[in-house]
């Protein structure tokens, strides 16, 4: 499996999927080109109908590409049907064989590839074993509840040892405790088996927690791919920041001052900025800024910082979030944990300011 | 008979009553028919005893037990012949959307709307005009073509309700299409297949209008025996044959219905 280190897993070129044709024509998939590394946790994240299911679908086989190529280790799999890609998928509705066993079910991959029956037996029970369902390989599907058909599921396309498991919103299904244990195990099986996992969900928080690496996603095509950090605290776009966590928003100019990169903002107030500056004729360009609520903080009116104008106090237990008024009128969250003496005793109506490090804010491109 | 006072049907006066008189009507006539089939008077509308002597006397008719052959060799080669065309009639509606999916699904389950005597004059017209010899072989093809859509909705309906991601998942676990077919998509169709063959096999049984057109010298089936038997007068042995076959319906009926229920 990992012989061949330098070669991505998967790799996309220039895809593109239309549906449909004429008035009719949908565009789900847009130029998309990404790399997936071996052994990698790769998650396409975005919101229902951009694509991802397209994506998936089309590395999987079951749809064939209106423009672009698939490889699978170097190997273009264009034209390839899915019963000759080493590929496995975990179906959203699990698409468990109903008439067949647990044990045929998760033998039926390898039946197909003509292993003899010691080998699927010992590979069942090996299967059975690694999903914590040993002692069910002669039950039916539907025998069984959601989470463990779940885990059949996982031990049907595993069983072959694909090169590359495809998972299409796997737990979307399962009630949110079942899910969140869901999420633990599939992380566990991905470093057990060191199979390449390509994880699809429109959950952002899901997104963050289980992957090595996140492409997001939006109308047909990759806005951003980075690891759960990059994606979280260096979003490059707008979107990718809006979908990803709580985002403050700032409008305004670039500018230089004492050597500094600051932005002029639509409130009046200056805020320094990391990185550089622009000087001059290139000066003045419309930024867009994104800061954290978490990574704010408020200060007394004496401080320094953008003035702002406190609305509702929110009490939510570990942390309080602060609903504040920027001075022409852009609204800004702070959220700040509640640890002993850090509660800020502010009334609605207050004045304060708002402390920002140049660290904590990330200049967007669109 | 419970009754569910929140349907406003219910206050209706006479409900009751216009319901015991519909089911009335409905099986009265048929459970008549099958006390008469006991009666041991030579005239069947007139109760004289008890007796099991006209079934024998049905069995012990050549011409009847003949007729009943007829009916049983077109019901099963027309059903097998029907349900064949119909499953792939219905796999390959299946298979892909395509220009005018929706008037050909129309066009299969149409002969089940037009009047049986336009089938039955055009079938027969048909017949004439190609040359073909009316017989026990015409009887057969015009049955396995009204039979299709009667064994093509359940089959339709079972493939409808099978989850698409069965044969992507076959699919995605190694089987070509052939494999896909023999493993997943056939075993999970079986219930429909026979559910459709024997809904098939009973229509076939018991179809007159057709048969009494299309059926030449020798070929006489059971419905159109009694016909001419009935014409005659009313005889306890018409009401034997009749009860002998309502039962072959109902049990082919309540099959047809168990399996068509069956999960899996
Ligand atoms: N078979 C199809 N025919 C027509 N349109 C489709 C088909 N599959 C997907 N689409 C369209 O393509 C877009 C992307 O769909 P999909 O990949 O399922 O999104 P996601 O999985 O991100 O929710 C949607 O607008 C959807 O309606
Ligand atoms: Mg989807």
């Amino acid at each position: 499996m990992g012989d061949r280190v330098g070669t991505p897993a998967i790799e996309a070129r220039s895809l593109s999927k239309v549906f449909g044709a004429g008035a009719d024509a949908v565009r789900a998939l847009d130029d998309v080109s990404l790399t997936i590394r071996q052994n990698e946790f790769f998650t396409l994240l975005g919101p229902s109908g951009c694509g991802k299911t397209t994506l998936l679908r089309l590395i999987g086989g079951f749809e064939q590409p209106s423009q672009g190529d698939v490889f699978l280790e170097g190997q273009q799999l264009t034209g390839l049907p899915p019963f000759k890609r080493p590929i496995n998928t975990v179906f959203q509705s699990y698409a468990l064989f109903p008439h067949l066993t647990v044990g045929q079910n998760i033998a039926f991959g390898l039946e197909m590839l003509g292993r003899p029956k010691e080998k699927r037996t010992a590979r069942v029970e090996q299967m059975l074993a690694l999903v914590k369902l040993q002692g069910y390989a002669n039950r039916k599907p539907a025998q069984l509840s959601g989470g463990q058909q779940q885990r059949v599921a996982l031990a049907r396309a595993l069983a072959s040892q694909p090169k590359v498991l495809l998972l299409d919103e796997p737990l979307s299904a399962l009630d949110l405790k079942l899910r969140k244990e869901m999420q633990i195990e599939l992380k566990r099986l991905q470093t057990e088996t060191g199979i390449t996992f390509v994880f699809v969900t429109h959950d952002q928080e899901e997104a963050l927690t289980m992957s090595d690496r996140i492409a997001v996603m939006d109308s047909g095509k990759i806005l951003q791919i980075g690891s759960p950090t990059e994606i979280y605290e260096h979003p490059q776009r707008r979107f990718v920041a809006d979908f990803i966590g709580e985002t403050n928003f700032l409008e305004g100019r670039i500018t230089e001052a004492n050597g500094a990169a600051v932005a002029q903002l639509a409130c009046g107030h200056n805020l320094t900025l990391n990185g550089p500056g622009q000087k001059g004729s290139g000066g003045g360009q419309r930024v867009t800024l994104a800061v954290r609520p978490e990574r704010a903080e408020i200060v007394p009116p004496q401080g320094e910082g953008l003035p702002a104008t406190v609305g509702a106090v929110v009490y939510m237990g570990t942390d309080t979030t602060y609903h504040l008024t920027l001075a022409d009128g852009t609204p800004f969250t702070v959220r700040s944990q509640n640890h002993e003496g850090a509660r800020l005793d502010l009334a609605s109506g207050a004045a304060v300011k708002i402390r920002i490090a140049p660290a904590a804010i990330q200049r967007l491109a669109d | 008979m419970r009754v569910d006072v929140t349907n406003p049907l219910w206050r209706f006066r006479g409900i009751r009553a216009t319901t015991w008189v519909f089911f009335a009507y409905l099986y009265l006539p048929i459970l008549v028919l099958i006390a008469l089939s006991f009666n041991e008077n030579r005239l069947a509308t007139i109760w004289s005893g008890f007796s099991t002597q006209w079934y024998g006397v049905v069995l012990d008719n050549d011409d009847i037990v003949r007729a009943a052959g007829n009916s049983l060799i077109v019901a099963s080669v027309s059903t097998l012949a029907a349900t064949l065309a119909a499953t792939l009639a219905a796999l390959g509606m299946a298979k892909g959307r395509f220009r005018g999916a929706d008037g050909i699904s129309g066009l299969i389950a149409l002969p089940l709307v037009v009047p049986e005597i336009v089938t039955a004059v055009a079938t027969l017209l048909f017949f004439i005009l190609i040359g073909f010899k009316l017989g026990l072989l015409t009887v057969i093809v015009a049955h396995t073509v009204f039979c299709i859509p009667f064994a093509y909705l359940p089959i339709r309906a079972r493939l409808e309700g099978m989850d698409k991601a069965l044969g992507e998942a076959a699919a995605d676990l190694y089987a070509n299409d052939w494999q896909a077919f023999q493993r997943v998509t056939l075993p999970l169709l079986w219930p429909g297949i026979l559910s459709g063959g024997m809904l098939a096999f009973i229509i076939s049984l018991d179809d007159f209008v057709i048969t009494y057109f299309v059926a030449g010298a020798g070929a006489t089936t059971l419905p159109v025996y009694i016909f001419g038997m009935i014409r005659i007068g009313i005889t306890p042995e018409v009401n034997a044959i009749s009860s002998l076959m309502l039962i072959v319906s109902i049990l082919f009926v309540t099959l047809s219905f168990l399996i068509g229920r069956m999960r899996r």
